[in-house]
Order: C-alpha cells, then structure tokens, then sequence
C-alpha cells in the first residue's frame, strides 16, 4: 500500500487490489479510527477524510498500514457480508452486441451473467451505482463509444470488469443485458442504496 | 407554522446546511453550503446552531415575504438593498429584496428557527448533482420557519469576514507525479480565470495547460471537496460541496479546507491563483 494526501484533511490509501479495498474498507467501518469523517472506497483506492483538528494525517497514515495488514488475515472477502438476490428479464438491447463481441451465444452471455458470483467493491457515479467485481473475464468489454443520453432505472449492464444496475435513469455508456424491479435506491430506505461496498450479489434469470 | 413565500427566487437559490458527510460509501457526496464560514456567522447571529439550515443565494436577486415577524441575518457576498453582517428584524408580512452583489457569489439569509425544509439523509441541503435534499427555490413555493434555537443573538453587527484576494493555499497531490515535472509551478505562477460554467460541483478554470506525463486511464478513485481535478485539455476544476463522489481522472494538488470558503465565492471571470 501507499498512501498520498489528498489535501489537509484526507489520505488516499493506493492499494494492489479490489479484495484489499473490500478489505479496508470492512475495516475502517467495523473499528473507524479517531477523527475519521468518511471513506470513499473506489477501484484500487479508499481515499479516507478526516477531521485535522482531530487527529493527524501520520497517525491515520500508521492506522490504515494496521489495518491493511489485519484485513489481509481474515477470511476472504467474498465470503463475508450479506447476500443480495436480484431477479433479471434478460432482454437488454445490447445482448446481441456483446454477444457478438465475446464470440459467444446470447443464451450463453445469459448464462454465464447469471452465474457470477459478484461483490459490490464500490459506488459511485450516483447514489446507489454500486460496482460489482466478479464477472466472467469473456463478458469484459470497454465502454459503448456512444453514450446512452438516457438509460432507464433498473438496467442491468456491464462495462469493463463490472457490473451494475442503474439506480435512477441517467445517461450512461455501459452495456445494457437486461431489466430488474427490484429497487436500487429508495429514499426512505434505511439504507436507500441497496448495494453497499461489501455486500454480494447474485442474479437470477427470470 | 410561520415561514415565508418565495416571490423571485433569483438566478438559483437553495437550501443549505453543513451537508451530508458520511455517505461516500453508497454514492452520496457531502453536500452543504459552498461557503461554510458565511452560513456558520449567518446563523450565530441570529442565535441559531451553527449547522442550521439557511439560504444560499447565487448572484442574490432574492424576493421573499415573511407571514410572521422574524429576525434574519444575510453573509457571504453583499447585496445591495439589505443590512449585512449583523441580525435585521422583519416585520409581518414584510416583503424582503435582496439585490445583486458587486463581488463575491454566494449570500447567505439565516432565519432564527432555521428553514425548517424536511431532511433528507440527515441533511437539510440541496445537491445539485444527484438531486438529493430539498427542491430548487421557485416561485411560490412557502418554506416553514422552525423553532429550535441556541440562545439569543448577543451581537449587533460582526465584521464581515472579507473576500481578500482569490490567492488560495493548495496541497500537492495525491496525483501530481501524473504530470509533467513542471506541472505545478505551472499552477502555482499562473493567473487563472474562472469561466461562466462554474457551479456548486466545481469551479471550472482557464489558463495555462497543466500537461500529464503518464496517459494511462486513472481508475475511478474518491473525491474531495477542493480537489483540482484535470480532465483531458488540462484545464483544471477545482471540486465544490456538491462534486461527484469519485472521478477517473488525476487530482494535481488539493486547495486547503481553510481557503475552500473563498473558493465557494469565486464567480464567473473572477481571477484566481494558487500558492503552496
């Protein structure tokens, strides 16, 4: 791990991997050390923001190596935290042009979505956008050159190594395989993100 | 319940607290006013907790009517028209018109009772970006005044705290090896001037090119509040209250937390340069 400030008032943890970041960030919420304020897990990185007046960056700095080092002990990531079975109707407008793009059937590209076993290593983008790691390496395909201008709530779609379902309609760039009514994010949930860093996944064809 | 009703909104005004913190996790940035020192003195001086949720009024422009006697007090960028810096009673069913600064952008109007606006996450602010908390003024629109205070106002009249120069202290970092070795001195030594687009996200800059040494795509990583993201054409933008949680390209350096208030009144071809 290194780690980089990002101003006076929050560290930005670089770490080798999706499961350290999972792992720090299990961490930082279970025991939050003096002075923390909020930590924004992200792809290789938890950038962590603090109250200066509260503790010092050299402090946080010693905390975080610790606390990198407990994570690493533990059990592996994917087999904590909650599971989150979201029902999919796989007829997304882009299933044939993935298809297509991985060399695989439709039924297949289907299958293989479904089978994942995902966890939700970030979010961002909006509320609610969680980033799930865990997809077939064939699925993997950069971004739609072309962005969507409007992608409805509740697309289920993949970019990259990641999946995701948009919580609220937005403009976006990923691949869209399908559609659930299971809801992303609500208000007047407590919490309103239904996938939270840590959480599982699995999706099931209906 | 007293409150009061919105006549003119101006070119945007909003509710604002001291934000959200706490909900990077699930995709929710911080939120709050832009200039946090001028919410926290409006709101002292009219006996409220400093966190209470106030106006913010982007270029003023502001017409309310009170349906009940109230005491107020306007910070932040001054307008013409209204009493700054100190509390100012408001008779029932006064009308109050708040004109348009000379300098500055952001006024701030704390009631004592506080807009008593209902919270959303813990918070009574507006985020532009993801739409969270209560809606955008419009006219017309009533926002109830609450009752929770914290003493009475004990003062007249506070000094205003100032805009001072746009010279804002700025930390390397935590991306500056991602540009090429002078990058920094580059924005340290030039003026930059502060374009028409700028918003609650961010201050958008013109100037001198900061060039990136490595091109490689920066995987998506956390954001802060002053941070002076470069996106490709090298022209900075340095992230207000409302910015987005992470982003995918490089952070040079990080203006510091204590001149990020002055940066929340930089407005549209304000000049602005940065020290270390």
């Amino acid at each position: 791990m290194r780690i980089r400030a990002a101003g006076s008032g929050a560290l930005l943890a670089c770490l080798d991997d999706a499961e350290q970041v999972t792992g720090l960030y299990r961490e930082l919420e279970a025991d939050p050390p003096k002075g923390f304020v909020d930590a924004i897990p992200a792809a290789e990185t938890v950038m962590v923001v603090f109250d200066p007046a509260r503790t010092e960056a050299a402090a946080l700095g010693q905390w975080l190596q610790g606390a990198v080092a407990r994570a690493g002990k533990h059990e592996a990531v994917a087999d904590q935290g909650p599971v989150v079975t979201i029902p999919v109707t796989y007829d997304g407008p882009d299933l044939n042009d993935v298809a297509m793009r991985a060399g695989l059937s439709i039924d297949e590209v289907v299958r293989r979505h479904a089978a994942g076993e995902y966890v939700v290593a970030f979010c961002g983008f909006a509320p609610g956008f969680g980033y799930l790691t865990g997809l077939d390496p064939a699925l993997r395909l950069p971004r739609r050159t072309v962005p969507r201008t409007r992608i409805p709530a509740g697309s289920v779609a993949i970019a990259d190594r990641y999946t995701s379902v948009y919580p609220t309609a937005s403009p976006g760039g990923w691949h869209l395989l399908g559609r659930t009514t299971t809801a992303m994010w609500d208000i007047d949930r407590q919490p309103p993100a239904l996938l939270t860093p840590g959480t599982r996944v699995r999706f099931e064809a209906i | 319940m007293t409150g009061i009703e919105v006549l003119s909104p101006g070119p945007l005004t909003t509710v604002q607290d001291l934000g959200r913190p706490g909900l990077a996790p699930i995709g929710v940035g911080p939120s709050g006013a832009a200039d946090r020192a001028s919410l926290r003195l409006a709101n002292r001086l009219v006996g409220n907790h400093e966190d209470t949720a106030a106006l913010e009024l982007t270029y003023g422009g502001l017409r309310i009517r009170f349906d009940a006697a109230a005491t107020i007090a306007l910070t932040g960028a001054p307008c013409p028209g209204v009493a700054m810096n100190g509390p100012v009673h408001i008779g029932a069913g006064q009308e109050l018109v708040v004109g348009i600064p000379s300098e500055g952008l952001r006024t701030y109007l704390a009631v004592r009772g506080g807009f008593d606006v209902p919270e959303v996450l813990g918070s009574r602010s507006t985020d532009v970006l993801s739409g969270i908390g209560p809606a955008v003024l419009e006219t017309g629109m009533r926002l109830p005044i609450g009752t929770r205070t914290n003493g009475f106002p004990n003062v007249d009249l506070a000094p205003p705290l100032g805009l001072g120069p746009a010279i804002l202290r700025v930390l390397p970092g935590p991306r500056d090896d991602w540009f090429v070795s002078d990058a920094l001195a580059t924005l340290v030594g030039s003026a930059y001037v502060v374009t028409k687009d700028s918003n609650r996200v961010g201050v958008r800059l013109d100037g001198p090119e900061l060039k990136r040494e490595v091109h490689e795509e920066l995987p998506s990583e956390g954001m802060v509040s002053g941070a002076l993201q470069v996106p490709p054409g090298g022209r900075p933008i340095l992230f207000l209250a409302d910015h987005p949680v992470t982003g995918g390209y490089p952070v040079i350096a990080v203006v510091a937390d204590k001149d990020l208030d002055r940066a929340g009144q930089l407005r549209g071809g304000d000049t602005v340069r940065f020290c270390l």
